[in-house]
């Protein structure tokens, strides 16, 4: 086990706020360094409580936390060196920008000079070298989080945790800032554990996710995996946009494929993921786009199901129509727009199918 | 809109009418509006606050009694040197003999003494006993020797006949001035006439002056009065009391003979005016300098106290959990709903000699019975129980500032490797000192007016300005002084406000939010 692989660790981390409830339930996680690891998860599923706990402002109830191999649970916050950018920026209003940069230098006993350069290197990185003299206050929302970006990076922590940093900022700041956040992570080669709940946020960033729900990691894994192999009904429907259908495992042919008989009779072939004898309920998951209803582009013997057009949606890019499939009336079809793709209209009767490979029984 | 409609004169409404009129004319109304809603309170500062203020300043200068009492004498000193060392020459007397023996009917010249008094002791007795004997002077000498020259002189009804005359007033003006004032200070305060009473000897006497002065009568009997005897007022006076013949008693009933005087404001400095300017009081009687000082020394440390005692309490208000700070607050507030009375005798009961605090420390040992420490009828009464009584004004403000403080400052300080310490002094606390303005400004203005607590465990040594003022204005009943120590306070107060601006900026102050 080397400590460039296990840079950050968790085993077994516990931690209840009030003895009665545990808001962490066994967490384990490994992060070599370098490592842009998001924590993604519904509000209240204990992202930030990791993150304190790392951070070292709030303790572990049991279990251990290892920083490079060293356990942390009893070293005080101020020599984990850890950099953070807090929700709310946390920027001290009564210091200059420069001197919010200055502050960690300056508890480090650097010499004016050195100070001085740092932190102007810092705030040119974020591209806010004109606004060392400003107070926070009179700072736009997105300059203030670069500027706390700036703060957390400028003593150059091996280690940044950000939590929920973008949560302020409109949609196309906030597309601007996740850039600049993964591309200064990977220029200074910083490990960073960043909290959202923003899933295209995770997704678009990451190099690696953990879904969080109910105080345990549900999965772990690159955003392309977590996208198209969840592990779990949750995963399914946290990332992405996602159909489910509900039935029963009839036949399991081989660890890639079994059959799948939905509560009105009709089957169809799926892989078994979280499924593992006949006679099992579960909840089967297909993304939007994986589902195909032109019959020259469907293995010949594919498994179709009926299907009855509701709606259809011309959104620019991408067609979405949405269908009546074995009772489900949200079912949903994305279309590439390309000239040779039909527009289905509302009433259209049609057969759509899928490779079985795409097609996931999961937990019911 | 074409540009038209700007560059061709003013701009109009719909109908015509001038914009700005209009405008003016909607926002009146507005104004009339909130202007009744906030009259009552308006009204309510402006009766209770302002005008008493008001009259303060006034009192503090104010100086009416001396020259409405003895308008003539005050004339007559206008030629007298007070530095020739001499008492003032007969003419002085005898315009003095007037208003006093006016004074006397009136019953003013012992407010007069105890005006005078404030300057000088010892002159509220010269008053009171000279008006007991103002009325029998020699000068009746005068009465007789007109009776005897012609007998109408004892008729009160043709003194009334010669006295309408617009002859005589003219040629007798001393006589005249005189006896309107004797007959309207009979008319108010007996409700008699003059012309039903006997003619007191001072009345006569301003006779026998005017005919001295050569004057002729027109309508009266003409008495020749040049063999007369003259009786000397001066030598009466100083019969009556040899106090009159102080040149020094004159210099002060000169000095202070204007309508306004900086006496009361030079007193509360601690100095005086004489005729030789102003100058400092004898050492003796210098207590108000001592006192302003002292004021502020002791408010200064209690504010400091405060400041040491209320910070802590106000940092675990804001950061313990709901439940546990909302205890607390109970207990910062209990004060409050004690009597202010009750709590400062409790401290009388704590502090004293034979009291807890001390029985403890000898019980302890820490100190040996017979050298008990002194911790009441002291300043360190005053300080341990004025602390005590406005710590609330303190804690709350810095409470309620410290609540917005985000406990991430401190995180984020911490996260980039600052010390507890650090953290606290360099984030934590700068960000309170708002609320540390706001309560030392409430704390040392409290202070610098109270009153109960100082009275009651100061003893001589932890007494305020604030209890000098009210002995002058319930005891001594020198108001005027008493204005001018409160109109200094309130200029002290504004003053260091003034400063404290200065210094720290008084948008730096903050009540919350
Ligand atoms: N100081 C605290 N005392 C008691 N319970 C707490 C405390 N902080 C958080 N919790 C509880 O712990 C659980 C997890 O909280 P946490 O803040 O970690 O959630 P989160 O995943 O960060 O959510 P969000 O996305 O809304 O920020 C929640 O149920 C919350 O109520
Ligand atoms: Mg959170």
């Amino acid at each position: 086990m080397s400590d460039t692989d296990h840079f950050v660790e968790f085993e077994r981390v516990q931690k209840s706020y009030d003895g009665e409830v545990l808001v962490v339930k066994d967490l384990n996680l490994a992060m070599p360094k370098g490592e842009f690891l998001t924590m993604l998860g519904p509000s209240g599923s204990g992202k930030t409580t990791c993150l304190m706990m790392l951070a070292g402002f709030e303790t572990a109830t049991h279990g251990d936390i290892r920083i490079g191999g060293r356990s942390i649970n009893h070293i005080p916050p101020h020599k984990r060196g850890i950099g953070m950018v807090f929700q709310n920026y946390a920027l001290f209003p009564h210091m200059t920008v420069a001197e919010n940069l200055a502050f960690p230098l300056e508890v480090r006993k650097l010499d004016k000079s050195e100070r001085e350069t740092k932190v102007q290197r810092a705030l040119d990185m974020v591209q806010m070298g004109d606004f060392g003299s400003r107070r926070p206050a009179q700072l736009s929302g997105g300059q203030q989080q670069r500027v706390a970006l700036a703060r957390a990076l400028v003593f150059q922590p091996e280690l940044v945790l950000m939590d929920e940093p973008l949560g302020a900022l409109d949609k196309q700041l906030r597309e601007h800032m996740q850039f600049e956040i993964t591309r200064l992570a990977h220029e200074l080669g910083i490990t960073t554990v960043y909290v959202t709940h923003d899933q295209t946020e995770a997704l678009t960033m990451s190099d690696r996710v953990a879904v969080f729900d109910d105080g345990r990691i549900q999965q772990l894994d690159a955003p392309d995996v977590l996208y198209e192999e969840p592990k779990n009904s949750f995963v399914a429907g946290f990332i992405g946009e996602n159909n489910t259908l509900v039935g029963e495992v009839v036949e399991i042919k081989s660890d890639q494929l079994c059959v799948i008989r939905l509560d009105d009779g009709e089957v169809f072939d799926a892989k078994p993921v979280n499924v593992h004898k006949v006679g099992d309920k579960t909840r089967v998951s297909i993304r939007p786009e994986r589902v195909e209803f032109n019959k020259d582009r469907m293995t010949p013997d594919a498994h179709t199901l009926h299907a009855e057009v509701l709606e259809f949606i011309y959104m620019g890019d991408i067609f979405r129509t949405r269908l009546r499939v074995a009772g489900n009336d949200e079912f949903i079809v994305k279309t590439r727009n390309a000239p040779d793709q039909p527009r289905l209209k509302p009433g259209q009767q049609i057969e759509i199918g899928w490779m079985p490979e795409d097609c996931r029984a999961l937990d019911a | 809109m074409s540009d038209a409609n700007l560059t061709d004169g003013p701009i109009t409404t719909a109908d015509g009418t001038s914009l700005k009129k209009s405008l003016r004319l909607a926002l009146r109304r507005q104004k009339i509006r909130a202007l009744l809603l906030i009259a009552p309170l308006f009204l309510f500062i402006l009766l209770t606050f302002i005008a008493p203020i008001f009259d303060m300043l006034v009192r503090s200068v104010e100086n009416q009694s001396v020259p409405e009492t003895i308008p003539r004498t005050i004339d007559a000193l206008e030629a007298w040197e007070a530095g020739a060392g001499a008492p003032p020459d007969e003419q002085v007397f005898e315009a003095f003999y007037t208003d006093f023996a006016l004074a006397v009917g009136y019953k003013t010249h012992t407010k007069l003494g105890a005006r005078l008094n404030y300057e000088s002791s010892g002159l509220s007795s010269l008053f009171r006993s000279t008006g007991r004997k103002v009325g029998k002077f020699d000068t009746d000498a005068y009465a007789d020797a007109f009776v005897e020259a012609d007998p109408a002189f004892e008729d009160p009804a043709a003194w009334a006949t010669w006295m309408a005359g617009a002859a005589t007033r003219q040629a007798l003006p001393l006589t005249a001035d005189t006896y309107d004032a004797w007959a309207t200070m009979l008319m108010d305060t007996k409700g008699k006439l003059a012309a039903e009473t006997e003619i007191p000897d001072f009345v006569t006497t301003a006779l026998y002056r005017d005919l001295a002065n050569g004057s002729r009568p027109a309508d009266m009997p003409d008495v020749n009065v040049s063999g007369w005897e003259p009786v000397s007022l001066a030598g009466q006076f100083a019969g009556a009391n040899k106090g009159w013949a102080d040149p020094q008693v004159w210099a002060i009933i000169k000095t202070y003979g204007s309508s306004y005087t900086p006496g009361y404001f030079l007193n509360a400095a601690d100095l005086q005016l004489t005729p030789e300017g102003i100058s400092q009081r004898p050492e003796n009687q210098r207590i108000y300098v001592r006192l302003f000082i002292r004021t502020i020394v002791l408010s200064v440390v209690i504010t400091g106290t405060c400041i040491l005692l209320g910070y802590p309490v106000a940092y675990l208000l804001a950061n313990l959990p709901l439940r546990s700070a909302n205890v607390l607050m109970i207990l910062v507030l209990l004060p409050f709903w004690t009597s202010l009375l009750v709590r400062t005798s409790a401290w009388k009961v704590l502090l004293q000699n034979q009291g807890v605090i001390n029985d403890v420390l000898v019980w302890i040992g820490i100190v040996a019975d017979d050298n008990r420490l002194e911790l009441i009828n002291n300043a360190t009464g005053t300080i341990i129980a004025m602390t005590h009584i406005l710590l609330p004004f303190m804690i709350l403000p810095l409470f309620s500032v410290m609540k917005t403080i985000s406990p991430s400052y401190v995180r984020a300080a911490k996260s980039m490797g600052a010390n507890d310490w650090t953290a606290f002094w360099r984030i934590y606390f700068p960000n309170s000192v708002p609320g540390i303005g706001a309560g030392s400004i409430l704390v040392f203005i409290l202070s610098i007016g109270y009153y109960i607590t100082p009275e009651l465990v100061g003893g001589t040594k932890g007494v305020f300005i604030s209890n000098r003022i009210a002995y002058h204005i319930s005891s001594s009943l020198n108001w005027g002084l008493a204005a001018a120590l409160g109109t200094l306070l309130l200029v002290l107060v504004m003053a260091l406000y003034w400063v404290y601006d200065r210094i720290v900026g008084i948008d730096n102050v903050k009540l919350g939010g």
